[in-house]
């Protein structure tokens, strides 16, 4: 059975039909992503799941619940956490506090210590800025803070949107090799990303978007030696 | 010796400025809205205490805490009805929303009290404070007042900086979006910031009308939007501001009314108030945003 069963989402802009009758899934285990050009529609997708944006038709299924009409802040509460396009750190907040509101749905202490351990294990950069702002973090530094803050609620799926965007190649490599770190734990994956080539090595599903509708599906492997995407996508 | 009594009483006038400008400045934080209708939900606040102590006859201690707890009801009665249908709708329309519930508030008050004036039972029944063999009497109100302010200043403080629910109006207040991805309700923080605010209101309410004991519908427009002021001056969005901005305009008043003119008083805090947005727009203590890497 399907993590996340997503059926025909249909998201409206004011007039501008942003997301045309999509449907995907994602397997527990998966690492999922979705490409496509700028203004494809993915990031809506991503924010309409988790309530920033209102569903208008469609229906969304996760751990075999319907979810449909409960996409709001209750979903960190059964698992689903989003490292948002941006990053969107709290900038006038410490590392640490970030960090801990990243746990806001969590309870006991101790489980968010183990935690926040195995959030700066990950990234130890984040521990030694701990009481630093968070707006004084570097580009690299505050992708990391966003994922950190993201693991911080112990999710099961996490969706990341463009965890590679606006980063040098050596921070893109880091980002790369935590999600799949954090993917051999346990934790399911819906990967929003430009970089094609990057996301379609690791990915085990993949969608290919096109102005709000999916073009192509299928194993990343084969789409890498697509003609079409390799043009498209790939640069080659 | 008489600067001093007017320095004091300065103080203790702003100590009321500071409480209501904390209500302005965490909503204004929190809920990027101006609430005008803040200075009136005082002005309910002190009708009740009145009506339950002067025709009751219930504690005064008591009063102010029902009282209270009636103006927090209120003002999130006020926020579901009137601002929350407007999240999302430009400034303006909400500022006239919050203007219009301002008028609402006092004709209220005027339909069920009446435009006479009630004259305000003080609460406060400790004897005041003789100090320099009596040169300087600090009144019993003074002292109150500016003790709750620094307490509630202290607490207030402490509860953002150690619960999570201060730590979930701070994440609001920066980004309302990322706060829903935290799994915060922002909704119930927004409406956690106008329950704060209004159960304030009801106590600077209290503490003006015990020192200036005249009570009418329009009690709470001059004192909300001199607290107004205060808040920008302290830089509005920040707690510690709103707090120095208060005291700052309470002495201000105080003094120019003793040395220059009890009529001009008015004018000269308002000219600091455009002093202020000229030289400093984001007030004492506000910052202007991090530049983001």
């Amino acid at each position: 059975m399907a993590l996340l069963d997503v059926k025909k989402m249909n998201v409206y802009y004011g007039m501008i039909h942003a997301v045309k009758d999509i449907s995907f899934t994602v397997d527990e285990g998966d690492i999922v992503t979705l490409i496509g050009a700028n203004g494809a529609g993915k990031t809506t997708i991503l924010q309409t799941l988790t309530g920033i944006v209102p569903l208008k038709t469609g229906k969304v299924k996760y751990d075999g619940k319907d979810i449909s009409h409960h996409l709001n802040h209750k979903l960190v509460y059964s698992g689903i956490a989003h490292v948002p396009e941006g990053r969107r750190i709290f900038a006038k907040l410490s590392v640490l506090q970030n960090l801990k509101l990243g746990a806001f749905t969590r309870n006991s202490k101790d489980e968010i210590d183990e935690s926040l351990e195995n959030v700066y294990k990950k990234f130890p950069i984040l521990k030694e800025r701990s009481k630093q702002l968070a707006g004084t973090l570097s580009g690299g530094e505050q992708q990391m803070l966003a994922v950190g803050r993201a693991l911080m609620s112990k999710p099961k799926l996490l969706f990341l949107d463009e965890p590679s965007m606006g980063l040098s190649p050596i921070y893109v490599n880091t980002i790369f090799d935590i999600i799949e770190e954090v993917h051999k734990e346990g934790v399911s994956i819906l990967l929003v990303e430009q970089n094609a080539k990057k996301v379609l090595s690791i990915a085990s599903k993949a969608y290919v978007l096109e102005t709000g509708k999916i073009v192509k599906e299928g194993n990343p492997k084969e789409l890498l030696n697509d003609p079409v995407i390799k043009s498209s996508y790939l640069g080659e | 010796m008489d600067f001093l009594t007017y320095f004091v009483n300065g103080l203790s006038l702003g100590s009321i400025y500071a409480i209501i400008a904390l209500g302005y400045t965490m909503v204004y934080g929190i809920a990027k809205m101006l609430n005008f209708a803040h200075g009136d939900v005082l002005m309910i606040g002190s009708y009740i205490t009145f009506v339950f102590m002067s025709q009751m006859g219930i504690n005064p201690i008591i009063s102010v805490l029902l009282a209270a707890i009636c103006c927090t009801f209120i003002g999130v009665i006020i926020e579901r009805i009137a601002y929350k249908p407007l999240r999302g709708a430009n400034s303006l329309a909400v500022l006239i929303t919050a203007i219009g519930v301002s008028y609402f508030l006092q004709n209220i008050a005027l339909l069920i009290f009446g435009a006479n004036t009630k004259s305000f039972k003080s609460i406060v029944t400790i004897p005041p404070l003789k100090l320099f063999g009596g040169q300087l009497i600090i009144s019993s109100e003074s002292i109150v007042t500016i003790t709750l302010c620094i307490v509630i200043m202290l607490a207030l403080t402490t509860f953002i900086n150690k619960t999570k629910m201060g730590q979930a109006m701070l994440a609001v207040s920066e980004d309302r979006s990322a706060s829903t991805l935290m799994g915060i309700n922002v909704n119930g923080t927004i409406a956690m910031t106008f329950a704060i605010g209004s159960f304030l209101a009801a106590f600077a309410g209290v503490l003006l009308c015990s020192a200036y004991p005249t009570l009418t519908p329009t009690t709470g427009a001059m004192p909300g939007i001199k607290a107004f002021v205060a808040a920008v001056i302290g830089g509005i969005g920040s707690i510690p501001g709103a707090f120095i901005g208060g005291l700052i305009l309470g002495v201000l008043e105080n003094l120019s009314k003793a040395y220059i003119s009890a009529q001009l008083s008015d004018a000269i805090v308002f000219s600091v108030l455009i002093i202020m947005l000229l030289v400093k727009p984001s007030g004492i203590l506000g910052k202007s945003n991090i530049e983001k890497v």
